[in-house]
C-alpha cells in the first residue's frame, strides 16, 4: 500500500517535477494538482513547491495565496491534512496565515545558491519522523525572499513550543531570525521550509547527497501507517 | 483640422517624392535605393521600417555572410547533425530518440546600456530560440566578459548583469551550469554578455519556422506589445557607441520572465498535442522578423492585419508595432480546425493568444491597418535578400610587431620564493579567482537533473533517467590569444571547449558559436574576423563538428578601441551514463597525478604574461587538433571504465591553477614533482594546448599507463593527491587555507 502525495502546479511554479519525482523516488504516488482546480482528488498529503508563482509579484506567495486549490489547502490543512511547503510554498503558507511570520527578501540582496548546512530540531512533524533529533544536514538553497521574520511574541512562542523544525547552520544565508529555515504549525501536519529537500533525493544529481529523501520517506510512512 | 493620410502602398505609389528617414533608421544610401528598386516604387513607412530593421547588421549579417558560408562548405560529415545553420537553433541526435538543440547569442550593447534588462533579455531570447524549435529547455550557461576588474564602470555593469541573468533564468526554472567570466580592460564599455541554452525533445517533436499551407491561422501569442525596444535591432545592436549622440536607453526591451515560464509550458503543451504547423519566436526585429521569416520559408505567402495586435499601448503606430522588439511573443501557424484548441491552451496557461492573420496561396506578405494596406512585399526580400558586403579586410600593421614581442623572454621568477609569490598572485587574480559570488547568484539545482555544474569542466544534464544518458556543454574562448593570431586563437577555443567536453567524460558532437568582434567597417577588425572563422571552420572539419548555428556580434567598439576579437564557442557533447561523469575535485588521498600530453614553452597570451606583466605579445600556443581528438578519446574511455577519479583541464594558468582548484573542490592537497625535462616555472605555467590532468587510483594504473602507451598520448606520473598543502618538491609549500584565501576573496572583495 502506498500514499498519494498531490504537488500544486501554480503559474510559476518551477519544482513541482522534480517533488512528483521525489515522491517517487521515496516510493509514494504523485499526484498533479491545478491551482484553478479547488478538487484536491483525495490525496493523503500535499506539496506546495518551489517557484516565482505568479512571478512573486506583489510578494511571494501572495498572489498564489488566493488561488482556488488552496482554498481547499486551507480548510483540509487544519483539519490535519499533512502539507509541505518548499521555498515559495512556505512563502505561500506565511501568507495563507498556516504558518505564522513572514519572509522578506535576503538580507544580502542577492539571490544565493548554495548547499546548505542544517539541524534538525523537531522529528515529530508529520514530514521529519525519519530524521533524528540534532541530525545535521545538507540540503541546497536557492532564493530571493528567504528571510524568515517573526515578531518577539512569535519567535518565542515557537521557539519554546519547538515548533523551530530546521536551523541554518555555519552560515546564516540571509538574515533569518533565531537561523530559521523551517517551522511547523502547533498541530505538526504544516511544515515550511526554505532549503529545497527535493533536489536532495539521489547520489548523481545536485549536490549528491541524499539528505531530502527522509521529507518524503517520513509523510510515506506515517500515511501507510496511520 | 488637418490628418496625415495613412501611408498605404497606394499612398506611396502616388507620392515617390516624400523624403523618408531612412539614414535615421539605419540604413545606407545604396541599401535605400535597392528597396526602391525592388519594390518599384518608394517604400511605405511600415515597409521601410520592416527593411530597415531586417537588413541591419544584427539580423542580416550582412558583413559576415561571406565568411560564416566556409561553415557550411567546410562541414564535417556527421550523421549527428539533424538540424543544421538557418534555423532558430542547430539539432542534434544524441540516441535513443533523443534530440538537443542548442545556441550561444549575444546581447552586448544593450547590457552596457542597461545592465539588468540587457542580460535578462538575453536570456529570454536564446530561450524562446529552443522553444521554437520544438524542444523543452533544460539548461543556460553565461560567458561573460568585462573592462578590468578594478575599473568603477566594471562594479556598475557586472553585478546588473549578474543579476539579470540570475533574475531572469532562475525564475523560468532553468538551471544555470556553464559559462565564463572574463576581466579585461579591452572590454570597458563594451561588455560581451553572451548567453547559451540547450533543450531537449524526441526527433518526431522537431518544429521549423515555416508557414505552410494557405488558410492557416497565425496566432500571435504571449506578452501585449509595447514601445519598449524599437529599433533595438537596426540601431543599437549595428553601430558604435558614440558620446555625442542621444542617450538610447528606452532601446532596450524590458524582461518579464513570469510571462515567458508561463509562454514555455503553453507551447510545449501545444507542441504535444501536435497543434502547431510552424512556430517562430519574436526577438530581435520583432513581428518584421517572425512573418518576413515565417512567410518566406514557408510554400505561401502571409496576409496580417496589424489592428489585431493586442498593444500595452494604443498610441503606437503601425510603424513601431512592426519594430517593437517587446519580450516574450511567439507566433504559430496553426491549421484552422485546431485554432480552438490552441487558444484553449493558451487560457489555461493565462496567455493573450490572438490570430492576427493568415497564409495565403500567393508570395506576397501584406500587412493591413485600419483598412489600408501598408505592407505589399515578397517576403523573401526582406528576411533572405538583405544587402551583402565583401567588407575589405587587411592584416594590421601592428600584428607583425605584436608577435614579435616575444612573452617567452619576459622576466621569471629567479627564486624558489619568488614562484610561489607569483603563483599566489595568478591563483587570486581576477581572471583565476573563484567566480563562486557570481554563479551562487544563480540556480543550479532546478528540475532536478544537473549532474555537473560550473566550476566543472563543462555543465552536465540527465536527459533519460532510466538510461542515464546526458548531454554535457562547454564554453570557451580567449581574446587574448585571438589578438595575437586569430586564425589559432579561434582554434584554442574550439580545442579548449572541446577538451572540457570530454575530462567530464562526454564525446564533443557539434559546435555554436558567438563572434565577438569591433566594427567591420575597420579592415583590421575584418581580417580578424575572417582569421578566426577561417580557423573555426577549419578546426571544427578536422575535429569532425559541425557548427550548427550561432550569432556574429559586430561593432564592439568605443571610437577607434575594439575589443579583443573574441570568439566564443560552445562544444556539446553526449554521455551514455552520467553515472561515468568525471568531476574536477580530488578525491581521495594517494591517488596519482599524471598531466597528459606535452608540455613547451608557451607563454604568448598567457594568464602569467597577464597577471605578473601586464602584458600581451608574441604567439599563442600551437594547436593540434589531431591531438587534441586523441586526448579526447583517452579522457573518455578513461572514465567510461573506470581509470579515472577526477580531471582537470589546463587552459588559461597552466597546470597549477588546474592543481589548485581540483585540490580546493576537492579539500585535499597535491604533491608535485618537476618531471625531468622540464624547469618549474614552465612545467607550473605554460600554457601549452592539448594537456589535461588526470587523477589515476593506484589499482588502475597499470591499465590507463597500458593505454596511453598503446594511442600514443604522453603521459607523465607528476604528482600524488595528498595532505593540506600543494607541494611542489624542491620548491615551494602552499596550505590550502592561503590558498583558499587568495582564490575566493578576490570577487567579493572588488564587487560585493
Amino acid at each position: 500500500m502506498t500514499a498519494r502525495i498531490g504537488v500544486v502546479t501554480f503559474p510559476g511554479s518551477l519544482d513541482d517535477r522534480d517533488t512528483r519525482r521525489a515522491i517517487r523516488l521515496a516510493g509514494a504516488e504523485p499526484v498533479a494538482l491545478w491551482h484553478k482546480d479547488r478538487d484536491l482528488h483525495q490525496v493523503d498529503a500535499v506539496v506546495l513547491p518551489g517557484g516565482f508563482s505568479y512571478g512573486d509579484y506583489l510578494r511571494a506567495g501572495a498572489i498564489s495565496r488566493f488561488s482556488p486549490v488552496m482554498e481547499s489547502v486551507i480548510e483540509q490543512a487544519k483539519a490535519g491534512l499533512p502539507v509541505l511547503g518548499i521555498c515559495n510554498g512556505f512563502q505561500v503558507l506565511t501568507e495563507a496565515h498556516l504558518l505564522p511570520g513572514a519572509m522578506l527578501g535576503n538580507d544580502h540582496l542577492h539571490f544565493i545558491c548554495r548547499d546548505q548546512k542544517l539541524r534538525v530540531e523537531n522529528t515529530d512533524t508529520a514530514w521529519t519522523g525519519d530524521y533524528t533529533a540534532g541530525q545535521e544536514i545538507h540540503i541546497p538553497l536557492k532564493n530571493m525572499d528567504g528571510r524568515y521574520v517573526a515578531d518577539a511574541h512569535t519567535l518565542e512562542k515557537l521557539e519554546a513550543e519547538g515548533r523551530v523544525v530546521f536551523r541554518y547552520l555555519g552560515l546564516n544565508p540571509n538574515g533569518s531570525l533565531n537561523d530559521i529555515a523551517g517551522i511547523t504549525n502547533e498541530a505538526g501536519n504544516v511544515v515550511g521550509l526554505m532549503p529545497h529537500p527535493e533536489h536532495a533525493v539521489e547520489s548523481l544529481i545536485g549536490t549528491g547527497r541524499t539528505d531530502g529523501l527522509p521529507f518524503f520517506t517520513s509523510i510515506l510512512k506515517k500515511l501507510v501507517n496511520a | 483640422m488637418s490628418r496625415t493620410p495613412l501611408d498605404t502602398v497606394e499612398h506611396a505609389a502616388g507620392t515617390p517624392d516624400v523624403e523618408l528617414p531612412w539614414a535615421e533608421l539605419g540604413l545606407k544610401k545604396d541599401e535605400y535605393e535597392r528597396v526602391v528598386e525592388i519594390l518599384g516604387r518608394r517604400p511605405t513607412g511600415a515597409e521601410l521600417a520592416m527593411y530597415s530593421v531586417m537588413w541591419s547588421e544584427h539580423c542580416s549579417y550582412k558583413s559576415s555572410k561571406v565568411h560564416l558560408r566556409q561553415f557550411g562548405e567546410k562541414a564535417p560529415q556527421s550523421d549527428a547533425l539533424l538540424v543544421g545553420i538557418g534555423e532558430n537553433a542547430g539539432v542534434v541526435d544524441v540516441g535513443q530518440g533523443y534530440a538537443v538543440t542548442f545556441k550561444v547569442e549575444s546581447h552586448n550593447h544593450p547590457s552596457y546600456v542597461e545592465p539588468y534588462q540587457g542580460a535578462a533579455t538575453g536570456v529570454g531570447g536564446i530561450v524562446r530560440d529552443i522553444i521554437a524549435m520544438g524542444a523543452r529547455p533544460v539548461a543556460v550557461v553565461d560567458p561573460l566578459r568585462f573592462g578590468a576588474a578594478d575599473h568603477p564602470d566594471t562594479k556598475r555593469v557586472l553585478p546588473g548583469v549578474v543579476a539579470g541573468i540570475g533574475g531572469y533564468g532562475n525564475c523560468l526554472g532553468l538551471p544555470n551550469i556553464g559559462g565564463e567570466v572574463v576581466f579585461d580592460a579591452c572590454y570597458q564599455g563594451n561588455p560581451l554578455v553572451n548567453a547559451g541554452a540547450i533543450g531537449v525533445m524526441r526527433h518526431e517533436d522537431i518544429h521549423l519556422a515555416k508557414a505552410s499551407g494557405a488558410g492557416n491561422k497565425v496566432i500571435l501569442y504571449g506578452a501585449r506589445t509595447g514601445g519598449d525596444g524599437i529599433g533595438g535591432a537596426s540601431i543599437l545592436a549595428s553601430e558604435t557607441f558614440d558620446d555625442a549622440k542621444p542617450s538610447k536607453r528606452p532601446a532596450v526591451q524590458v524582461g518579464d520572465p513570469f510571462q515567458e515560464k508561463l509562454l514555455i509550458e503553453c507551447t510545449l503543451e501545444a507542441f504535444a498535442e501536435k497543434l502547431v504547423v510552424g512556430i517562430q519566436d519574436l526577438g530581435a526585429a520583432g513581428l518584421s522578423c517572425a512573418t518576413s521569416e515565417l512567410a518566406s520559408n514557408g510554400s505561401g505567402g502571409m496576409r496580417v492585419t496589424l489592428d489585431d495586435v493586442p498593444l500595452r499601448d494604443s498610441t503606437l503606430s503601425p510603424e513601431e508595432i512592426l519594430m517593437s522588439e517587446s519580450q516574450e511573443r511567439m507566433c504559430a501557424v496553426v491549421e484552422p480546425e485546431k485554432v480552438d484548441r490552441f487558444l484553449e491552451i493558451c487560457a489555461k496557461w493565462d496567455v493573450i493568444a490572438t490570430v492576427i492573420g493568415e497564409v495565403t496561396d500567393g508570395d506576397r506578405l501584406e500587412i493591413f491597418w485600419h483598412g489600408g494596406k501598408i505592407v505589399d512585399v515578397d517576403p523573401r526580400t526582406v528576411a533572405h535578400d538583405g544587402p551583402v558586403y565583401e567588407r575589405p579586410y587587411a592584416r594590421p600593421d601592428w600584428q607583425d610587431a605584436l608577435q614579435a614581442d616575444d612573452a617567452n623572454k619576459l622576466p621569471r621568477p629567479e627564486t624558489a620564493e619568488e614562484l610561489r609569490e607569483q603563483v599566489l598572485k595568478l591563483v587570486g587574480s581576477p581572471n583565476q579567482a573563484s567566480k563562486k559570488w557570481i554563479t551562487s547568484q544563480y540556480d543550479h539545482f532546478v528540475q532536478g537533473n544537473t549532474v555537473l555544474a560550473q566550476p566543472e569542466d563543462s555543465g552536465m544534464i540527465r536527459v533519460d533517467e532510466e538510461s542515464g544518458l546526458g548531454v554535457a556543454i562547454a564554453t570557451d574562448g580567449n581574446g587574448r590569444f585571438a589578438k595575437l593570431d586569430p586564425y589559432t586563437g579561434a582554434q584554442l577555443a574550439l580545442a579548449e571547449a572541446y577538451r572540457n567536453v570530454a575530462t567530464t567524460g562526454a564525446k564533443p558532437l557539434a559546435v555554436s558559436d558567438c563572434l565577438n568582434f569591433g566594427s567591420p567597417e575597420d579592415p583590421a577588425v575584418m581580417w580578424q574576423f575572417a582569421e578566426a572563422v577561417r580557423g573555426l571552420a577549419d578546426g571544427c572539419l578536422q575535429l569532425g563538428t559541425p557548427v550548427t548555428g550561432g550569432n556574429v556580434s559586430l561593432y564592439n567598439q568605443t571610437g577607434e578601441a575594439a575589443i579583443h576579437p573574441t570568439p566564443v564557442v560552445a562544444v556539446l557533447g553526449v554521455i551514455d551514463d552520467v553515472a561515468r561523469r568525471t568531476p574536477v575535485a580530488f578525491q581521495e588521498d594517494g591517488h596519482l597525478l599524471y598531466l597528459l600530453g606535452d608540455t613547451r614553452e608557451e607563454f604568448g597570451g598567457s594568464a602569467w604574461s597577464q597577471v605578473v606583466h601586464d602584458h600581451l605579445g608574441g604567439l599563442p600556443p600551437k594547436v593540434d587538433l589531431e591531438r587534441e581528438r586523441l586526448l579526447g578519446e583517452i579522457l573518455i574511455s578513461a572514465s567510461r571504465d573506470g581509470m579515472i577519479d577526477s580531471a582537470h583541464d589546463l587552459s588559461d594558468g597552466g597546470l597549477v591553477q588546474a592543481v589548485v582548484e581540483s585540490a580546493l573542490l576537492g579539500g585535499k592537497g597535491a604533491r608535485l614533482v618537476v618531471p625531468d625535462g622540464l624547469d618549474a616555472f614552465t612545467f607550473l605555467l605554460s600554457e601549452s594546448a592539448g594537456r589535461a590532468l588526470v587523477a589515476v587510483p593506484r589499482s588502475e594504473e597499470l591499465r590507463f599507463n597500458d593505454m596511453c602507451g598503446a594511442r600514443g598520448l604522453p603521459a607523465t606520473r607528476v604528482g600524488v593527491v595528498d595532505g593540506d598543502a600543494v607541494e611542489v618538491q624542491g620548491e615551494f609549500t602552499l596550505p590550502l587555507a592561503e590558498l583558499r584565501e587568495a582564490h575566493e576573496n578576490t570577487i567579493p572583495a572588488l564587487l560585493a
